[in-house]
């Protein structure tokens, strides 16, 4: 399949690439050459400009300077049309996809020319059934699993006959078994001569799946590789400039009593194509983190809502907060009772993109740092207040009057964090503590977790990233099609067991499957 | 009964038409992901420039004509600050409609006191000798049966025409529909372009079919009507043409309520189309699973390509 | 495209103020335009409507007669604005203003203590705040679109009162025409400055702008109310309850178009007429988002948009111009303002063809 010492001119070579933002220089002077055949990983932790580049390659976006040749030959891709007819094909980290629309109608989007539906539906099942994504035309998007709708837009790239194909982060989204599912189309479609460029900052898929690596960091070039001969820790170097920084997370202690329990939370959606919660059993008890696996989709928002109050339940009895029945409470009241709340979405969540660091600090603590008198906002201990967390949790800014929005990823999270923890919350959510985080940033926050567990605080820790979860938790549960699986210790179990159990197959799975108490052990 | 029967329909279907028009175009502007609260104005702006086209000219075409361009000329207006200026599109729409309340005020003052002669109905050959249905359905101004056309030219448009997915798509997600190629604003701007093109021909209608004569603010709120008739009528274009011609019903209850003689306050008659807007508002609204399946997903929220 | 916008890294406080600045000025060379296509002297009708309304104390206590509804109902509307909050019926929640707290004063006509001005004032609060109140529940119950709703409830407000000064409460001595008897004096506010028609109205208004200040800049109910429109999830999250953001944004809204519409009726008019207001429910929308939906600036942006009327008046006299040509001004102000806030968050930038 791949030939190392291959005459042709690379599929793709760039040059120069260089592309800057107002706040941040994305891409400065990328080169970068593939292969026919090859699959080609572009490595580098979030924020290092591989989206950029990516998008400068499909022609989403136009790059500064730089040079772009295809076949040896010099070129400008002005446009994804462009791209497309050049023979590249994107898949892109956040679908895009429209979810009121069927399969073959998002498929006849992306293409060209096709005007049939009747004709693209049996082309879709024909390549489907061809490379192992099973697909059916006629339904639509939103009914679709993650893991489906991946398949919905590699697909839409195959019909294509694409010569390059690029991967961005494709794996976020895929239970461990569907990983090695996609990497098996993915040789397959490379064997065939299309190009592949992954891009991914998960070593170990890298080192599994591809013949070449570019390393980028800060929107630099660090390193060319292949990965196959390098050791996890050579490419971390590249990465990020010294050695992947570990968690230190002693045993927890055992025996504190049960702070947070769900007792048979049942609860439908608000969102029409969202994910019922069906019959779910956990506890988690002070001195411990538990962690909850589980594609996005599976219900995650849902339990995250019901658990913060955001979206206050028909009945008190399924959510117990320190011995309340709290599942009426709103999220003010149950804030009030002890508990401590990080959601995913920093911005516009977690967060008010356009208030500044102080008046975000108000958000969520207001109560818990007597920041209101009297009905009127107190300013001076409200920007001390701010001050604190940007001092302990070193949130780079510019201060308590900076804007959230003004804030890179990792600082933002860790400002959220830092709010919440100040508070000294009994019981801690935590969803998907490090998504889009640099790495510097997500360890100061899995190490941040442990201390407030260390301290007694009991967390629940929703997390995608399965390594994070068996970094940091006690014990781990899964999420799937709204049930929750019981909760093993995390000492006790695998990636493999837990990436079964992604998809839904647990003991005991079929009715329900409530927690024993030896689990808890 | 019969003899009642055809004027009342014949009535409805004419007070209903220029909602159609309006909420036809609307429609198709807010499936972009637009939402333009403008139409108020953009319809008096059309009334005023077709019947000064109409004065002018003597041909109510040409009237029809110029109250399509000047409609889509203050779509345009609207377009500039909301797509390319990335203003709020609430506060743009309402600035469209004071601004189009207050420019056609202004512009008619010379032409309050003129009345135009009513076009003369087309009836339809053949069909419109058929007993009853004949006078009731085929003996109508053109514009009558342009706006059932249009009806179903917007409906296979929309769910038809691979046109009519990118409309869609875009109004569903811009920045998906962005990342795949498409223009995205560019087709955001035809779309608020046709609305208010079609805007400007509901109003049109009032001021040289209907009425046939310029008074100021003659709209009275059938830009918001029509609005509300998007809502009502979930985003479908043949649910559209009934809301409106019910709304027309409303509308001439009045008239044929005081020939009857009843004994209302012709206040509460004449309140009946903005309370009946409410009701069915709140009627469709009362399942937010409704609303949330059919609107289109992006509407009214800002994108701008580079953000 | 080779105007290009550039989103600033931060976005720019100065400008933040700039924009309001920006479309006044715009709007003063869109009326010399105006005027030079019409053939007026571009001069002389700045004079006009500009200049020569102010340049009396009359003119003075007319320019501030006139702010004062606007500002009020600005001030009321803003609080609801930035909780995204949108409430376009203060026209309809005036007139109830003026129904109510006029009703007051038609039938209580013995009365003679200063508190019947103050039973109207809070009766007229009453009013504006029912009518808004039903926009409130319906948003808030069946989440039914206030925009639509409070709208269509300005024609039904003043259908109400077109029949009850034709029916009820007509003045028989009136001579058919359709309006009730003049009030009492003790209904009427008494007058600041001499012979001319401000009246403590005027601080009415002052004292509810400066409550309003208080509430958005100072107060944690404002703060919540500004999150929920800023970010609706944000709020949820922190536990603000968006049904609230919607009464108090709604009833603000209502209860300050409410006492502007008493402030008409017991002020300038004297009694109930079919019409009694000029659009200032309407022109209010505009002076809140000049104002930046903050009470200082609505002071401000409120005696601009009292220019405007008092200078469509002047030009209908001076110039011959209908008066309409006040709505036209106050649109364009209103596009202006918005066209010209691009400059906060984006830098226009020229873009010569880039060499490939």
């Amino acid at each position: 399949m791949h030939v190392a010492a291959d005459p042709a001119p690379p599929r793709l070579a760039l040059s120069g690439i260089r592309k800057i933002y107002p706040a941040v220089v994305a891409n400065d002077g990328i080169d970068l050459a593939v292969r026919p055949g090859e699959i080609h990983a572009v490595l580098g932790e979030n924020g290092a400009g591989k989206s950029t580049l990516m998008k400068i390659i499909y022609g989403v976006v136009k790059p500064d300077a730089g040079e772009i040749r295809w076949d040896g030959r010099q070129i400008e891709i002005a446009h994804p049309r462009a791209a497309r007819s050049l023979g590249i094909g994107m898949v892109f980290q956040h679908f895009s996809l429209f979810e009121t629309l069927t399969v073959v109608e998002n498929v006849a989007l992306a293409l060209d020319r096709e005007r049939d539906l009747a004709a693209l539906s049996r082309r879709i099942e024909e390549v489907s059934a061809r490379y192992g994504l099973p697909l059916d035309p006629r339904r639509l998007v939103h009914s679709l699993s993650v893991g489906e709708r991946q398949r919905v837009e590699i697909l839409r790239c195959l019909l294509q006959q694409p010569r390059l194909l690029i991967m961005d982060e494709p794996t976020s989204v895929l239970t461990p078994q569907a990983v090695q599912k996609l990497f098996d189309t993915l040789r397959q479609i490379a064997a065939e001569g299309c190009s592949i460029l992954y891009i991914s900052h998960k070593l170990d898929e890298i080192q599994a799946l591809c013949h070449a690596a570019t390393v980028l960091r800060a929107g630099k070039v660090t390193g060319n590789c292949d990965p196959r001969q390098e050791s996890a820790s050579s490419l971390a170097r590249m990465m990020i400039g010294k050695d992947l920084p570990v968690c230190e997370h002693p045993q927890a202690k055992q025996g504190g009593e049960a702070r947070l329990v769900l007792a048979g939370l049942s609860q439908r959606s608000e969102d029409p194509f969202g994910t019922d919660l069906r019959d779910i059993h956990l506890s988690v008890h002070a001195g411990e983190i538990v962690g909850i696996a589980g594609v996005s989709g599976n219900g995650q928002q849902e339990l995250l809502g019901a658990l913060s109050g955001e979206v206050p339940l028909a009945n008190a009895a399924p959510v117990q907060l320190l011995g309340v029945e709290a599942g009426r409470l709103d999220a003010g009241l149950r804030r009030s009772l002890g508990l401590g709340f990080v959601p995913e979405e920093r911005l516009g969540r977690g967060a008010v993109p356009e208030m500044t660091l102080a008046e975000n600090a108000l958000l969520t603590a207001h109560r818990s740092m007597g920041l209101v008198r009297g009905g009127l906002v107190r300013p001076e201990r409200l920007r001390a207040f701010a001050r604190d967390a940007i001092e302990k949790f070193t949130v780079k800014s510019s201060g308590t009057e900076a804007e959230a929005k003004s804030l890179s990823g990792g600082n933002l999270q860790k400002f959220i964090v830092g709010r919440e923890l100040l508070q000294s919350p009994r019981v801690l959510v935590v969803s998907q503590p490090t998504w889009g985080v640099d790495v510097g940033a997500a360890a100061f926050i899995r190490q941040a977790l442990v201390e407030l567990r260390n301290a007694g605080a009991a967390i629940l820790v929703i997390s995608e990233e399965l390594d994070e979860l068996f970094e940091i938790c006690d014990r781990i549960a899964v999420l799937a099609k709204g049930r929750l699986s019981p909760a093993v210790r995390a000492r006790n179990t695998s990636v493999a067991e837990i990436g079964m159990w992604m998809s839904g197959l647990w003991p005991g799975a079929g009715n329900g499957a409530p927690e024993g108490t030896s689990h808890v052990a | 009964m019969t003899e009642l029967l055809v004027p009342i329909v014949v009535a409805t279907l004419a007070a209903g038409t220029p909602l159609v028009f309006a909420a036809l175009g609307e429609l198709v502007t807010e499936k972009s992901g637009v939402l333009n609260l403008g139409v108020e104005g953009m319809m008096l702006v059309g009334a005023i420039a077709a019947f000064a086209a109409t004065v002018a000219s003597g041909n109510t075409w040409v009237g029809v004509i110029a109250g399509m361009l000047a409609g889509a000329a203050m779509s345009l207006v609207f377009a500039a600050l909301a797509l390319t200026l990335q203003a709020n599109q609430v506060a743009a729409g309402l600035a469209l409609s004071l601004f189009g309340l207050g420019l056609s005020a202004f512009a008619g003052k010379p032409l309050e006191s003129i009345a135009l002669q009513a076009p003369l109905v087309f009836r339809i050959p053949l069909l419109s000798d058929v007993p009853l249905l004949g006078p009731m359905l085929f003996s109508h101004q053109p514009l009558v049966y342009l706006s059932w056309l249009l009806v179903a030219l917007v409906s296979w448009f929309l769910y038809r025409s691979r046109a009519g997915l990118v409309l869609r798509a875009v109004g569903e997600s811009p920045v998906s529909a962005n990342a795949i190629g498409y223009p995205v604003i560019a087709i955001r701007y035809l779309a608020t372009l046709f609305g208010g093109a079609m805007a400007g021909i509901g109003g049109a209608f009032l001021s040289i079919v209907y009425t046939p004569m310029w008074v100021e603010g003659m709209t009275a709120g059938r830009g918001w009507i029509a609005l509300a008739l998007v809502v009502f009528a979930t985003w479908r274009p043949g649910r559209v043409l009934a809301g409106a011609y019910l709304f027309g019903g409303v509308t001439i209850a009045q008239f044929f309520a005081q020939g009857a003689g009843v004994a209302v306050a012709s206040q509460l008659l004449s309140s009946l189309p903005y309370l009946a807007t409410i009701v069915v508002l709140v009627l469709i609204s009362r399942h937010p699973n409704i609303i949330r399946l059919n609107a289109p997903v992006s509407l009214g929220k800002p994108y701008h390509p580079d953000a | 495209m080779w105007l290009r916008l550039e989103a600033r890294a931060a976005p720019s406080r100065a400008m933040r103020y700039l924009p309001p600045l920006v479309a006044a000025a715009l709007t003063i060379v869109a009326g010399f335009a105006v005027s030079l296509a019409l053939g007026r002297d571009p001069l002389a009708a700045f004079y006009a409507f500009f200049v020569q309304p102010v340049s009396s104390l009359n003119g003075v206590a007319e320019l501030l007669l006139k702010a004062s509804p606007l500002m009020l109902i600005a001030t009321g509307l803003a609080i609801g604005y930035r909780a995204n909050v949108w409430n376009i019926g203060a026209e309809g929640q005036l007139i109830l203003g003026a129904i109510f707290g006029g009703g007051l004063a038609l039938h209580l006509p013995g009365v003679d203590s200063r508190w019947l001005l103050a039973a109207m004032v809070l009766a007229g609060a009453l009013g504006g705040m029912l009518w808004a109140a039903i926009p409130a529940l319906l948003r808030s119950r069946f989440n039914t679109n206030e925009i639509l709703v409070s709208l269509m409830l300005v024609y039904v407000a003043s259908l109400l009162l077109s029949y009850l000064v034709q029916e009820p409460w007509r003045d028989p001595q009136g001579f058919n025409f359709p309006q009730s008897k003049m009030f009492a004096d003790a209904a009427l506010y008494p007058i600041l400055l001499d012979s001319t028609r401000l009246n403590a109205g005027f601080l009415v208004a002052l004292a509810v702008v400066a409550c309003g200040w208080l509430f958005v800049a100072k107060s944690f109910l404002g703060y919540q109310m500004r999150v929920a429109g800023l970010a609706g999830a944000a709020a949820r999250y922190a536990g603000f309850s968006a049904r609230r953001s919607v009464w108090i944004g709604m009833l603000a809204g209502g209860a300050a178009a409410g006492i502007a519409g008493v402030g008409e009726v017991a002020g300038p008019i004297g009694q109930l007429t079919p019409s009694i207001s000029p659009g200032y429910g309407f022109a209010a929308i505009i002076v809140a988002f000049v104002g930046r939906l903050n009470p200082v600036g609505i002071f401000f942006a409120s005696l601009l948009m009292s220019l405007l009327y008092l200078g469509g008046e002047a030009a209908q006299m001076e110039l011959r111009l209908p008066s309409a040509i006040t709505g036209l001004f106050q649109g364009m102000l209103l596009f202006f303002l918005l066209g010209s806030d691009v400059l906060i968050h984006y830098r226009v930038r020229l873009l010569r063809r880039a060499a490939a």
